[in-house]
């Protein structure tokens, strides 16, 4: 019996900042977890992802991050993603400074 | 101190030349990541959670004011303003941008640094006791060799790719705070019949499986030593693990070959060795002496110091708590403090940097020091020179008189920044700082070490207090171990029990702190030495109350 898909973004890091990017519906890349496209097919999912790895010459280390759908856009299924998402808890850096993450 | 030679900024710009055109090839699609990862690691570029990160080596923790200077520069010209000093007396830039990195190496090399081997598969930077050279209880300031290894390890072409990476550790001081029982090669500085040589412990080391080191030879004559580390190298470049990389380190080889044949292997490597070795290294050993001879003390009064410790108790309690013992007559070494109470361990801003570069300028004779504790050193300052020192100090929060206390925490930069962590590290130090500030100095003399994974770079092992922090079922959650000892006393800690989560792991601590303070014989008797009397059980039963111990899964 095949395990069962875990609800999925694709994200990566950008080649340049190295900032955590995800990629939205509309095939472009967010630095934003809550406009990227939550996956709950494994095919889809999976497809996406093989595009993402062919975008060498822009991102870094694409992969598929477990996510759950909320109010406001796909959120973060666990505490990695969670940091990944928002940025470091001691100093407002990152996406907190570009003012991308809600509280 | 050591200044490079031609050959070594010949080296650099050839070195920097070549990444600037690799950064190129792979922002052009010449160079796929596969193949330009082990490139840009070669040059200590790291892509971590959020952003790159390049590790810049601090070599044996030694900088100058110009260096320092130029380190605030980068910070604020292509990071954030700040920099991070990590537990190898490196420092880090969080932020980077890829395309900024080759103007960030050519700015490191006009002040004689570079981020050469601070990743990769090779000898790392050696490190060495941060106040060598000035320390009251020094045989011999360790900093010569220390550059010596530098100079030999560097590019060495038959250990660019080792089984695993590789760190030594040197020490001038029978009291060890190079922490050498913890490295692949640690090397403390023995007199026998009055000749200089080396104690050399082999195969210690943190991470995944805590080792405290062994000794392989209890005195190596000054003049056979690098032949003897190279005969170290060479025999584990050839037995050391490649099938594993958990199991690559030479701690791995020691434990599953023994002592004594590792020892059996080097010795027959060494004689071979040996005769290769024509005096060369002995020649540039005696011309780094000359490069590392004592600056010129100044003799004058120490009355000035003197007043103002009877005075100004917040003076009195920096002398106190952040001076060490200098060999020298009225000087004293100066420990600066990364660790005010609720700062990011080893953090220091741009403006902190140009400061402490100034100090050490005006009243340091132009040294500074990185410690394995993420703390600055002024390592040599008259004594009359201190007030005036800490009142600079003062305004910058650099003045905090917490050395080798409970806020004077290792952390390592854990889950905030780290792709290998699994938990936060930093927050935890940061709420551990503020909850204990106010009976710090009734604590006395304790050493908390975080690390944010296995891996260990926070040192927990050794702490007198360590915590790890793990991911457990998809929370973040923290194990204790107690007992652990970095110095010439070395010793693993011993885990407590389960793990606490994020939110009950600072009330744990000050758990352990209350049981310590109930049981100690008096303020004499430091954390240490109460648990090595009574064993971990009275603060097993502090830590896992009853009433508490709910939380604890």
């Amino acid at each position: 019996m095949s395990r069962r898909f875990t609800p999925s973004v694709v994200t990566a890091n950008d080649l340049f900042e190295g900032d955590v990017v995800y990629l939205t519906p509309d095939q472009g890349w967010s630095r934003d977890l809550s406009h990227a496209q939550l996956f709950t097919d494994a095919r889809a999912a999976e497809a996406a992802l093989a595009q993402a790895q062919a975008q060498s010459d822009r991102l870094v280390g694409p992969y598929l991050a477990a996510a759950r759908s909320g109010p406001n856009g796909p959120e973060p299924a666990h505490f990695r993603e969670a940091f990944r998402a928002r940025g470091p808890s001691n100093y407002p850096h990152g996406k907190q400074e570009a003012g991308m993450c809600r509280p | 101190m050591y200044a490079y030679s031609e050959f070594d900024r010949a080296f650099l710009r050839t070195r920097n030349t070549q990444f600037r055109a690799q950064v190129e090839r792979r922002i052009a699609g010449n160079l796929t990541e596969e193949e330009f990862r082990p490139l840009r690691l070669m040059n200590g570029l790291y892509l971590q959670l959020h952003a790159y990160m390049l590790r810049v080596a601090i070599p044996y923790g030694t900088l100058n004011s110009a260096q320092m200077r130029q380190l605030a520069m980068i910070a604020d010209r292509w990071d954030k303003g700040y920099g991070h000093f990590t537990t190898r007396q490196n420092i880090q830039f969080n932020w980077p941008r890829l395309n900024d990195v080759p103007d960030m190496l050519d700015a490191l090399a006009e002040v004689g640094m570079h981020a050469i081997q601070t990743s990769g598969n090779c000898v790392r930077n050696v490190t060495a006791d941060h106040f060598a050279g000035a320390a009251a209880d020094e045989i011999a300031d360790p900093r010569p060799v220390a550059e010596l290894l530098r100079q030999w390890s560097t590019d060495h072409p038959e250990f660019q790719f080792l089984p695993r990476k590789f760190k030594i550790a040197i020490t001038g001081s029978p009291n060890d705070r190079a922490v050498t029982r913890a490295h692949d090669i640690g090397l403390r500085t023995v007199l026998r019949n009055g000749a200089r040589g080396f104690e050399v412990i082999v195969g210690g080391g943190l991470g995944r499986t805590p080792v405290i080191g062994k000794v392989l030879a209890d005195f190596i004559p000054e003049a056979d030593l690098l032949p003897y580390i190279e005969a170290i190298l060479s025999t584990y470049n050839s037995f050391g693990r490649r099938d594993n990389k958990y199991k690559a380190r030479i701690k791995i080889m020691v434990n599953e070959l023994g002592l004594d044949d590792v020892r059996a292997r080097v010795e027959a490597r060494f004689r071979t060795l040996r005769a290769e070795w024509q005096g060369v290294d002995q020649h540039i050993l005696n011309d780094l002496r000359r490069a590392f001879a004592p600056p010129a003390f100044r003799v004058a009064p120490t009355d000035g110091f003197d007043t103002a410790y009877q005075r100004d108790p917040g003076f009195r309690a920096f002398a106190d708590t952040n001076l060490a013992a200098h060999w020298q007559d009225g000087y004293a070494i100066v420990t600066i403090s990364l660790k005010a109470h609720g700062a990011t361990p080893g953090d220091a801003s741009s403006d902190q940097m140009r400061l402490m570069a100034d100090l050490a300028e005006r009243y340091g004779h132009d040294e500074l020091r990185i410690s394995h504790e993420q703390n600055v050193i002024l390592p040599h300052v008259h004594k009359s020179d201190l007030p005036a020192l800490y009142a600079a100090l003062k305004t910058a929060q650099l003045a905090t008189a917490n050395i080798g206390l409970a806020s004077d925490i290792i952390a390592c930069p854990g889950m905030d920044y780290c792709a290998l962590a699994t938990a936060r590290s930093i927050p935890v130090a940061q709420d551990i700082a503020r909850a204990v500030a106010a009976r710090e100095h009734d604590i006395g003399g304790l050493k908390i070490k975080i690390s944010g994974c296995i891996n260990a770079c926070g040192h927990h092992h050794v702490g007198h207090i360590g915590i790890l922090g793990l991911d457990r079922a998809g929370v973040e959650n923290y194990q204790i171990t107690l007992g652990g000892d970095a110095t010439e006393t070395a010793a693993l800690g011993e885990r407590a029990g389960p793990g606490f989560a994020y939110d009950q792991i600072v009330p744990a601590i000050e758990r352990v702190l209350d049981a310590y303070l109930d049981l100690r014989r008096g303020p004499s008797e430091d954390f240490l030495a109460t648990f090595r009397r009574l064993g971990a059980q009275p603060f097993k039963d502090a830590l896992y109350l009853p009433e508490v111990s709910a939380h604890a899964v």
